[in-house]
């Protein structure tokens, strides 16, 4: 039996690997894990390569346009691309995501359209696609609020009956994404008593990327963030967040086993924020470059593009067709995001309740005769 | 001292706090090495060591619980809420705790916490980063809630605030955090926490406001002397214990009264300055009191935030509408 010492961990300081699931090592060599296996063949391999590509062009687009003023803000996943494409590809069709804010690669492995990602930023919407087309819940900006929406709904999964059944396409499961500051949060905690004590087929996938704005890993825990999950009677596992076939092998598992009906299981996948916290942040103000320095050379891409040229699976004729893939999915980013719409005034107006509000339709009857109003002015002016 | 923002005037008076009496702490996600999100903490953790500027875990109950632990062992924690609408995980403790101490000790405990919150919108921000809470504060028995308009207010009140034995919600106009600065006279004697001030004088009618709206108020109040009306303007500054006496004294001379504020007006802090407007001058009225706020919506997506929060326009709009009765 393990003792958990609850000794504080010196490992990310000190600069030595963590104990963690890896099938890929930085260089690009396969290894084997005594738990965790990867069983998908190149093709499998390549689709993940291309996403995080996609992935990666996505986040450096909408960075350069926060940059031009056409996003108010964004949050970068740059290093983070494998924890996410490994977690997106590990889920099936009919599980359900539970998002925060900075989980652009999984949206994309989710079949959502990268360019609705951009309204939240922009300032247009809250994010208004609708959780259901692609089972991917709305980004999430209150820390940690959505590890509960995960277990209820995982909740409701079990009452409906939809585990356990044995039926990889018809039992469903939900993954609930939060950061490593998040874990902090009340909210997560008791997500994770809800989790355990009605056995609710979620996966906690955690992004230990180190960061919480300035708040390194060391001011929200002592103790690996996936000690916390065997304390509330659930099995926690560390990945190395930067390689994306261990990402997507235990989360596999672990969806598996919710599906199964055996209960959630904590993921945290060991990453690093490479950019800032969002585009109004300044890292230099709280980190070193050297760690920055680091992690580059763990580049979760870089790994994979050297593990399949080893095998051969990839060609330069395929890494160029990549890159024009990537460029024209940024360019049809760029185009509509600086031609997407402002909301029309009256836009606020809606969805506020299911069924109409009598106050809300009058406020809206009475600004817009405010409104028009000034268009009689502006129409006087014009003579 | 040369002319400061409000983030500089509060930076300086949080620094003042802290060297007068060492009891008081700053907690907060953020607050130390970063200086906050906003930098109103800038340099305060280099100076005074990170025992008294403490960066928090990422947790608002925590935050606020274990602010009033240290307040029950003799410290004076200055807590930051990163946003105003990241102040609702610590709502609880607020609520039902922090306000709650002094009644249910009969006054043996004090709390002598200062929840700084930056609120209100205009600065074009993602959901939740603009809103303004403060009615929800300002109905709970126990908290006083303050907002500061300027950055010589600022300077005061954030310090009189910690003085105060009681728990402060501390409001603080972000959009206007490194706005107009002001000429700081560190002499001057302050006007008590707990008043409000008339900061425009005029004759025909009384427009009340806080925060980010008293800039607002006194754009309309110069743009209405080209329509021949002289607008009073008066900074409520407190908002619980809510001082009417300026307002009430204005609103006899004037007859008519008009409340500004970013939140949302169905049962906001404009409907009990209208109600007691009402009970105390009811015979001076020319008109009943107006009120212009944020409508009733949440707080909308940033393209749309300049039609939600009541602009020039639309208070003009609204100080016209007194003079229709
Ligand atoms: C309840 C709440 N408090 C504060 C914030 C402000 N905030 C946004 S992101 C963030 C840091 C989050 O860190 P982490 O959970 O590690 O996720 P990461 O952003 O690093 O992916 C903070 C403090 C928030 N969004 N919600």
């Amino acid at each position: 039996m393990t003792i958990l010492t609850g000794a504080p961990t010196a490992h990310e300081s000190a600069g030595c690997e963590p104990d963690y699931v890896q099938l890929l090592t930085p260089e690009g060599q396969r290894v084997e894990h005594d738990d965790y296996h990867f069983d998908g063949d190149d093709d499998l391999v390549r689709t993940f390569y291309r996403d995080m590509v996609l992935a990666r062009r996505v986040d450096t687009e909408a960075t350069a346009l926060q940059r031009h003023g056409e996003l108010g803000i964004w949050a970068q996943l740059l290093g983070q691309e494998a924890a996410q494409i490994g977690a997106g590809h590990g889920s099936r069709p009919q599980d359900f995501i539970f998002p925060t804010y900075r989980e652009h690669g999984v949206a994309l492995v989710r079949g959502l359209d990268p360019g609705r990602l951009l309204g939240l930023f922009r300032g247009v919407d809250h994010g208004g696609w609708d959780p259901a087309e692609h089972n991917f819940g709305l980004y999430t900006i209150v820390i940690g609020a959505q590890t509960l929406h995960a277990t209820g709904y995982a909740m409701g999964l079990s009452a409906d009956g939809l585990v356990g059944s044995g039926d990889v396409t018809r039992d469903a499961c939900t993954i609930a994404h939060f950061g490593d500051g998040a874990s902090s949060q009340g909210d997560v905690m008791e997500s994770f008593v809800f989790a355990a004590t009605y056995d609710a087929p979620v996966v906690f996938f955690c992004q230990n990327n180190q960061w919480a704005i300035s708040a390194p890993i060391e001011r929200q825990s002592r103790t690996p963030l996936h000690w916390r999950a065997p304390a509330f009677g659930f099995p926690g596992v560390r990945v190395d967040g930067n390689d994306v076939l261990a990402t997507y092998a235990v989360t596999r598992a672990a969806t598996d086993r919710a599906r199964a009906g055996e209960g959630p299981t904590l993921i945290e996948a060991y990453t690093y924020r490479m950019g800032a916290h969002t585009t109004t942040d300044d890292p230099t103000r709280y980190r070193s470059g050297a760690d920055v320095d680091a992690w580059r050379r763990k580049d979760p891409i870089a790994r994979v593009l050297a593990y399949l040229r080893s095998r051969d699976a990839v060609d330069d004729a395929f890494v160029a067709a990549l890159e024009a893939e990537a460029d024209d999915l940024g360019a049809d980013l760029r185009h509509r995001c600086r031609t997407m719409p402002d909301p029309s005034p009256l836009a606020m107006f809606d969805h506020v309740y299911a069924e109409a509000s009598p106050e809300v339709e009058a406020q809206r009857e009475g600004y817009a005769a405010y409104l028009a109003q000034f268009e009689l002015t502006g129409a006087e002016g014009d003579r | 001292m040369s002319k400061v923002t409000l983030a500089k005037a509060l930076n300086a008076g949080l620094r003042t706090a802290m060297e007068q009496d060492d009891k008081v702490v700053l907690m907060g996600e953020d607050v130390g090495r970063l200086g906050g999100v906003f930098r109103i903490t800038d340099g305060l953790q280099k100076d005074f060591g990170e025992r008294r500027v403490m960066d928090s875990p990422l947790a608002e109950s925590g935050i606020v619980g274990t602010a009033i632990g240290m307040a029950m062992r003799g410290y004076r924690p200055v807590v930051e809420i990163q946003f105003d609408g990241f102040v609702y995980p610590a709502y609880d403790q607020i609520v039902t705790q922090l306000a709650k101490m002094s009644y249910r000790s009969q006054g043996k405990v004090r709390l002598p916490v200062v929840i700084r919150i930056p609120f209100g919108g205009g600065i074009g921000a993602v959901e939740h980063h603009s809103e303004s809470p403060e009615a929800q504060f300002a109905h709970t028995p126990g908290l006083k809630v303050v907002a500061c308009s300027n950055p010589v207010d600022g300077y005061w009140m954030i310090q009189q605030a910690i003085a105060c034995d009681d728990p402060v919600i501390f409001l603080e106009p972000k959009r206007q955090y490194h706005g107009d600065k002001a000429e700081l006279d560190l002499d001057a004697t302050p006007d008590p926490l707990f008043t409000s001030t008339v900061v425009r004088r005029g004759d025909d009618v009384t427009l009340v406001a806080y925060g980010p709206m008293v800039r607002t108020a006194l754009a309309v109040a110069e743009a209405a002397v080209a329509d021949g009306r002289s607008v009073e303007v008066v900074d409520l500054r407190s908002l619980s214990p809510l001082d009417l006496g300026p307002v009430v004294e204005s609103a006899r001379r004037t007859g008519r009264v008009v409340v500004a504020h970013e939140a949302h007006v169905n049962l906001g802090m404009g409907a009990e300055v209208a109600a007691r407007v009402t009970e105390e001058c009811f015979f001076s009225l020319e008109a009943p009191v107006l009120r212009v706020g944020g409508f009733d919506t949440p707080y909308p997506a940033a393209r749309n935030e300049h039609h939600f929060l009541p602009d020039l326009d639309r208070v003009v709009d609204t100080v016209d509408r007194a003079f229709t009765f």
